[in-house]
Parts: C-alpha cells; structure tokens; sequence
C-alpha cells in the first residue's frame, strides 16, 4: 500500500498558483526525487504534506488516512512525518543533545534518560556523538543538517520530506549529508526529496518526478526521466542543468 | 542561520612558534604608538575639560550660595534616615511592581498572539489595554485608583500603597507587554515550522521554542524599562506614601535647603547603578552572540 497519496493538489499564493492539480504516489521503503526549476511547487508540496500550509483543492492520504480532512489534528500527522529544511532551522539556543530530543520529550512524553539516550546513539550512528552538547552555531552547515536529519529521525516517522537540504551547504560538506540520505534509504526510510542534486537523484532515488508549474510533468525510474526524457520541458529543463555543468 | 563553516585551525602550538614578517611587525608597532597617542590624547581633554568646568562653576558669582542651599553636608546628614527610609519604599515597590508589570505584559503579549476566531474578544481587549494604558498619563491612572476607587467605599478595599503599584503595574505592563510582543515577532517563521514539523503544538512551540529566543533577544529593552520604572514608583507619593522624594521635599520645606534633594538624587542614581550595569552587560553579551563570536 502508498504511504503517501497525493490527488489533484492546487495551491495558490495571492493569485499565483503554485500548485496546479498535481498528483503524487509513493510506495514504502521508496525513495522519489521531485526535481524542477526554483518555482515549480517543490517546497510548497512538501510544505503542503506536512499540513503546513492549507490546500485550495486535492486530497493528501497518509497511510489510508485523509490528512487533508479539516477534522484531522495536524500535531498527530506531523509525529508521524520528519521534515528537514534547506536552511536546517536548529534551534540556535538549544543544544544539539536538546534539540534532538525535544519532540521525543515533549511530544512522545519520554523520560529525559531514555530520549538523551536514544538521540546520543543516534548522534553517535552519524559522526555526531562529540557534538552532542555543543550549540548549533558552533557547527558546520553540513553538521547542522546532519543533526536537523537526526532531530527529525528521532520521532521514528513513517515519511521523511527532505526539502533541498544540500542546497545552503559549501560543495565539500554536500557529501556527507548525501551519504547520511543513502544509509536512510538502506535502511528502508520512504522518502520524498526536492533536490537539485541531479547526479544524486539519479543514484538514490527509485522515482524521479520532473515538476513545471506545478504539476508532474514527467516521472519515471531515474535513468528514463534524467536520460531519455520523453516531454520537450523536461529536456529543455535537463539541458540547462547540462550548460550550467550541473550533471 | 546559514553560516560558512567554522575555518580550520592551526593547533595553538604551532601559532606560537610562528614568528611574523616584518610588515607585521612594523604593523604591530604602529598600532601600538597609535593606542598610547591615543590614550594620552583623552587623558588630556578629558582633564581640560573638567578643569573649565570646575573653573566655570565655582568661579561663578552665585556659587557660595548656590553650594550652601544644595550642597550642604550638616542638612545632608539630617535628613539621610528619612531619606533612606523613603528609599526602601522605593525599592520595594519596584522589585514588586516590576515583577508584576514583566508578568502581566508577557501574559498580554501572548493573548496578542493567540489566533482563531474563538479568540477575537481576548485579543481584542489585550489589544485594547495596550492601547490605553500606554497613551495614559501615569499620574492619572494614579489619581483614579488611589484616590477615585476608595472613594468607592467598598468592602475589603486593599491600602493606598497597594492600589498605587497597581496603578504602576498597569502602566508599564503596557510598555512591556509592546516589548515582549515585538521579541515574539522577531523569531524567524522558519523556527515554527520547524517546531510544529516536529509535532509540537502551538502551545509547545511558543513555550520551547519561541518565547526562550524572544526573551533574550528583548532582554535588554525590558530592562531599560524597569530603571525607567524605578524613578517612577515615587510617583505613588501623590497618594499619601513617603518615598524618598517626598522625604525630602518634607524635610527642604522644614530647612529651606534644597540639600536633600540632591541627596536623593545621589540615592537614586547609586540604586541605578547596578541595573544599569547589568542591562549593558546583557544587551553585551546578545551582540557578541549575534556577532557569533
């Protein structure tokens, strides 16, 4: 069964519509690329998941169940979904151990040993474990969205949205965030990725879906959509990437 | 948010064995010769210019009898136990009047912020409050609480001190509550979104997310107003109390020596001091962390 449905979604900021009926699928332990120029509706659908913002039309379902139904309570969808950002969005006065766990305390009701225990094993997993009680503003950007990942991870969700999240990092630290997403997949971690990592979403993800004003104008296996796209924008937006040296 | 990653360092070891180039070092000598001129330049003026004042002042025509009606250290110390003791007044007022006005502004501020139609009256009436206590004279609020609600003669009326630092609290709850509100706004939407992805509620978010960064971002503005505070709480002296001002006006009125006014003067800016000096260090300490340094 999906984990993920989306049908018929439309979103409209003042008149512009960014989202324009686009429909999505996403099977477990699947990993899908959304890739698109900046404006296509990337940030907006994973927003959009995630109920942080509200639809003007379509149906999202989560595991059979209608998110997008007013009636239902967003804090219990979102436990249930990690979203990390492009700009990481820590909590600057937090430590990384307290970020980390501050869903699982407060959301998840744990007890402070067992969530500081957990979220220090997860560190650990990563590299991070030394950081644990530093402050964010004392990392790397590329340690910063490790920690974001991991704050995320730390609420065990059944769908991870990860929204261009190598996109504000120096190219040397793109590596190990992209290397944290490929042991995620190992893992089996259904995800949803907006990326402008070509060479990446053809390495890890098992869908790649080409959005232009927002809808899906192209989807595929990697190899069909980024090497023998069959729509005239999906060639002519693949092409620049290519001028620009970007695949 | 988005930062370069921290430089690699050398380790200290190796910096200290480094000796600098020459440029460097005829750099570094020049910096020093110009941190001496530099500090001999304002020893100078600062020198010259309190000479001229001293000069200026004492120098002039009315001076002996200027420093016998506001200077004079017999009448001083007559009139210090009274003094001090309306200082205490005071003091206590303000630690319970600015404990008061920061938790009823950071109560206002949040109901502010409350969204959702079943709020519109409680953001309507915080709304209001702001509004009218802060474009409220304070000597008005004063008068109406201290001497118009006892007027009222009801049963279990609080004393006049009380009903003046209430008047007190009012006011500058207004202020604070402005204060704390622009802190709450300064948070970046991106660190809700990023509370509320995690399955905080809007209640969680504000309490461990928002309201932390917004306190520390304000601290210094919010202490700003509680020095402002501390020569305001004199004012309930209007009612009946004696603070350390009516202390010595009583005691100027019984001398004809304005001495004691200067004293009081003195006391306040010495209990000054101290919150002052803890609001530079903090509005410090925030720029250095803004800094990043």
């Amino acid at each position: 069964m999906a984990v993920l449905t989306c049908r018929g979604l439309r979103k409209e900021f003042a008149g512009q519509v960014v989202l324009d009926g686009l429909d999505l699928t996403v099977e477990e332990h699947r990993v899908v690329a959304l890739i698109g120029a900046s404006g296509s509706g990337k940030s907006t659908l994973l927003r959009c998941v995630n109920l942080l913002e509200e639809l003007d039309d379509g149906t999202i379902t989560l595991d059979g169940e209608e998110i997008s139904d007013p009636r239902v309570d967003p804090d219990r969808v979102r436990r249930r979904i990690g979203m990390v950002f492009q700009s990481y969005n820590l909590f600057p006065h937090l430590s990384v151990l307290d970020n980390v766990t501050l869903a699982p305390r407060r959301v998840h009701r744990r007890e402070r040993a067992e969530a500081e225990a957990q979220a220090r094993d997860l560190l650990d997993r990563v590299g991070l474990g030394a950081k644990a009680d530093a402050y964010p503003d004392r990392l790397s950007g590329g340690q910063q969205q490790r920690v974001a990942i991991v704050r995320a991870l730390a609420n065990s969700p059944r769908l991870m949205l990860l929204d261009e999240v190598t996109s504000a990092l120096d190219p040397e630290l793109v590596g190990e965030v992209l290397a944290m997403i490929r042991d995620l997949k190992a893992d089996g971690m259904t995800m949803v990725l907006a990326t402008h990592e070509m060479g990446f979403a053809r390495e890890v993800a098992d869908q790649v879906c080409f959005l232009d004003a927002g809808r899906v104008v192209e989807a595929g296996p990697p190899a069909q959509v980024l090497g023998e796209p069959t729509q005239p924008r999906t060639r002519q937006f693949l092409k620049r990437i290519i001028d620009a040296g970007r695949l | 948010m988005t930062r370069a990653p921290a430089p690699h360092h050398d380790s200290p070891a190796a910096l200290r064995q480094r000796t600098p180039s020459a440029a460097q070092r005829r750099r570094a000598a020049y910096r020093r010769r110009q941190t001496t001129r530099s500090v001999l330049v304002a020893a100078a003026s600062t020198a010259a210019l309190g000479t001229l004042l001293v000069v200026a002042v004492t120098g002039a025509p009315g001076w002996d009898r200027v420093r016998r009606s506001f200077l004079d250290p017999e009448i001083a110390r007559d009139a210090l136990p009274e003094v001090l003791a309306g200082l205490w007044l005071n003091v206590r007022l303000l630690v319970c009047c600015a404990v008061g006005a920061l938790l009823l502004g950071l109560l206002i501020a949040l109901l502010r912020t409350l969204r959702g139609p079943v709020f519109f009256p409680v953001r309507a009436l915080a709304a209001g409050y702001t509004y009218t206590f802060r474009g409220l004279p304070l000597i008005i609020v004063l008068y109406v609480l201290t001497l118009g609600v006892p007027g009222l003669r009801l049963q279990g009326m609080p004393p006049v001190l009380v009903l003046g630092g209430l008047a007190l609290v009012l006011t500058y709850g207004g202020y604070l509550a402005e204060v704390f509100r622009a802190g709450i706004e300064s948070i970046h939407p991106s660190q809700l979104a990023a509370a509320r992805s995690l399955g905080l509620t809007y209640r969680q978010t504000m309490r461990h997310v928002v309201l932390p960064q917004a306190v520390r971002r304000v601290a210094p503005p919010l202490l700003n107003d509680v020095v402002a505070l501390q020569k305001d709480v004199g004012l309930v002296s209007l009612a009946g109390p004696i603070d350390a001002v009516r202390a010595a006006q009583i005691a100027t009125a019984q001398t004809f020596n304005y001495t004691p006014y200067i004293l009081a003067g003195v006391l306040f800016v010495l209990l000054a001091i101290p919150l002052i000096a803890v609001t530079d260090w903090v509005t410090l300490r925030s720029a250095r962390r803004q800094s990043g340094s």
